[in-house]
C-alpha cells in the first residue's frame, strides 16, 4: 500500500497510461496534469489546458495512447500524443448539459460519454471527415448518468443513472465494426437497445463494472447498497444492503470478488459466487497505529471538556482522509487484478494491492 | 386587434405540463394501505406486556401508511422494557432494522411526552445492528412510512 498526495485540492478523477509510469489527474479544476514517475516521486509533465469547465472524466486508452477528457462546459477533447506534446481535437457530442463519465471501449474505437441531459453519447471517428462523430441513447433515461461500464465484447454498456436504474444498452455502430455474436445478456442488439433495465436499485447507481466475463454486472448506489445482476443465471438479481456510508467505485478484481470504496474512504472487499451469495468479505485498510503519546492529565480533561473525547487527533484511521471517488486497475489481468488505485477528496492516491 | 388581446385565458394555462422532458415520478401508489388493526395491536399488548413480537409483526405485515400507524408504533416501541429493546432488536433481519429506523425518525419528527428519550434508546440499540447504512436508507428511501 502506499500513498502519494497530489495537494490539497480533491481529485475528480484519474487514468494511468499503459505501463503505469504516468498518470493523469484533474485537481477538481478545469486542467489535466500528467505525472511522471521519477523514483518516488511524481513529477507534472504537462499540462491540458483546454477545458472551460470542471473536469468530469478522463480515460486513457492503453493501446492507442489516446486520452480523452470531458468537462461540464458540455465538451470532450481526444488528446493525442504529437511531437511530445498533447494535442486536442473536439468532438461533437452534442449535448446541452454537462458531461459525467467517459470511458473507452475495450478495442479503442469509440467511447461512450454520460451527461446531464439524459443521454449517452457514443463517439467514433470518421475517416473521411477526419473528426469524431456521436450517437446518442436517449430512451429510457429520465436523468444523468453517473458511470459506465463497457461489456468485454466491445458492443454492450452499462449505465448507472440518478434516475434509480441501471441499464444494459447496445452501443453497436454498424459503421465501424461487426455484427456482434449473441450474450448472456441477449441477441438482437440494434444500437440503443435496452437489454436490460434494474428499476428501482434503492439510490442514485454512483458506479457499475461488469465482470472479467461480461456475464455479472455490479452496480452500487446512493442506499449503501451493492447489488449484482447474474446473466448467466438468467438476469437473477443480489441485492446487498450494507451497514457502511455509501460507495462511490465499484470494481471487478476477480470474476468472484469485488472491490468498492466510498464515503467511508477505505475499500471494501465483496464475494460473489452465485444468486444469493453476495457476501461482504473484509475492510482492506489496516488501521494506523495511533503513537499514544504521554498526555498529561490536565491534557485529558482539557479534551474531555472541549471535545466530549479522550482522543486528541483530528485524522481518520484510514489512510484516504475523505471520500474515495474513483478506483482503477493498475496492475493485472482482469480476472486477477493485483493491484489498483484509488483517489479522493484528500487529494492522495493510494496504490492497494490484493492478494488472491 | 384589441380584440387579440382581450382574453387572458392563456395565463391560466400549465405550460410545464407540455413540456415533453417533464420527469414524471413512477411511484406505484404503495402508500395508502390500510394501517394495523388499532384494537388488535393493543389487545397483543395488554395480553404480552414484554412481547417481542412488535416491531417485527408490524414488518411482516404489508407496509402500513398514515399517522396512526406512527402513533401505534411509537406506543409498541415505548411498552418496552429497557432491558428488552436489545433482544427485539436482534430478532429482527435487516429488512425489519431498516424498518424499525424509518419508524424511528418519523418518531422524532412528532415528539411527545416521553416519546424522545425511548426512540433515542432504540435509535442507539438499531444504530448497533445496522450501521450508519441504515440511517441512509431512511433517508433515501422513496417509499417513506
Amino acid at each position: 500500500m502506499s500513498l502519494y498526495s497530489f495537494g490539497l485540492e480533491p481529485l475528480s478523477c484519474h487514468a494511468w497510461n499503459k505501463d503505469r509510469t504516468q498518470i493523469a489527474v484533474s485537481p477538481n479544476n478545469n486542467v489535466v496534469n500528467i505525472y511522471e514517475k521519477k523514483g518516488k516521486d511524481w513529477v507534472k509533465i504537462h499540462e491540458l489546458t483546454e477545458h472551460s469547465g470542471r473536469i468530469t472524466g478522463i480515460d486513457w486508452a492503453p493501446e492507442s495512447n489516446r486520452i480523452v477528457t470531458c468537462a461540464s462546459d458540455r465538451n470532450a477533447y481526444v488528446w493525442t500524443m504529437k511531437d511530445g506534446l498533447w494535442k486536442p481535437t473536439l468532438v461533437l457530442v452534442r449535448i446541452n448539459r454537462a458531461a459525467t463519465c467517459v470511458k473507452w471501449s475495450p478495442l479503442e474505437n469509440k467511447f461512450a460519454l454520460g451527461s446531464g441531459a439524459r443521454l449517452i453519447s457514443v463517439c467514433y471517428f470518421e475517416k473521411e471527415n477526419d473528426w469524431w462523430l456521436s450517437k446518442h441513447i436517449k430512451k429510457p433515461i429520465r436523468s444523468t448518468i453517473l458511470s459506465l461500464d463497457w461489456h468485454p465484447n466491445n458492443i454492450l454498456l452499462a449505465a448507472g443513472s440518478a434516475d434509480l436504474h441501471c441499464r444494459v444498452f447496445s452501443a453497436y455502430i454498424k459503421d465501424i465494426e461487426d455484427k456482434p455474436g449473441p450474450t448472456a445478456w441477449g441477441a438482437k442488439m440494434p444500437f440503443g437497445e435496452v437489454l436490460l433495465e434494474q428499476k428501482d436499485c434503492g439510490g442514485w447507481v454512483h458506479s457499475v463494472s461488469f465482470s472479467p466475463s461480461g456475464d455479472q454486472l455490479a452496480c452500487v448506489t446512493h442506499s449503501s447498497s451493492v447489488i449484482v445482476v447474474d446473466a448467466a443465471q438468467s438476469k437473477q438479481v443480489t441485492q446487498l444492503t450494507t451497514e457502511h456510508l455509501p460507495m462511490l467505485s465499484v470494481l471487478h478484481v476477480s470474476p468472484t470478488e469485488l472491490m468498492a470504496a466510498g464515503h467511508d474512504s477505505c475499500p471494501y472487499q465483496f464475494t460473489y459466487k452465485g444468486p444469493g451469495t453476495l457476501k461482504f468479505v473484509k475492510k482492506l485498510d489496516i488501521p494506523k497505529q495511533t503513537s499514544k503519546g504521554s498526555m498529561s492529565a490536565m491534557q485529558h480533561f482539557r479534551n474531555l471538556d472541549k471535545r466530549a473525547t479522550e482522543d486528541d487527533s483530528n485524522e481518520l484511521d484510514t489512510l484516504h482522509q475523505n471520500s474515495i471517488t474513483q478506483l482503477c486497475v493498475v496492475s493485472g489481468e482482469k480476472t486477477k487484478v493485483e493491484k489498483f488505485s484509488s483517489v479522493g477528496l484528500d487529494g492522495a492516491m493510494v496504490i492497494w494491492e490484493f492478494k488472491h | 386587434m384589441s380584440k387579440n388581446t382581450v382574453s387572458d385565458r392563456f395565463r391560466k394555462v400549465d405550460v410545464d405540463e407540455y413540456d415533453e422532458n417533464k420527469f414524471v415520478d413512477e411511484e406505484d401508489g404503495g402508500e395508502n394501505q390500510g394501517g394495523p388493526d388499532e384494537a388488535e395491536v393493543d389487545g397483543l399488548l395488554r395480553q404480552y406486556p414484554s412481547a417481542t413480537g412488535g416491531p417485527e409483526g408490524l414488518g411482516a405485515r404489508e407496509r402500513p401508511g398514515g399517522e396512526r400507524a406512527e402513533l401505534l408504533v411509537v406506543k409498541v416501541l415505548s411498552s418496552f422494557k429497557s432491558s428488552d429493546i436489545e433482544k427485539a432488536v436482534g430478532s429482527l433481519d435487516k429488512a425489519g432494522v431498516d424498518l424499525l429506523m424509518k419508524y424511528i425518525y418519523r418518531g422524532f419528527e412528532k415528539p411527545s411526552d416521553n416519546s424522545s428519550a425511548v426512540l433515542l434508546q432504540w435509535h442507539e440499540k438499531a444504530l448497533a445492528v445496522g450501521g450508519v447504512g441504515s440511517i441512509v436508507r431512511v433517508l433515501t428511501a422513496r417509499k417513506t412510512v
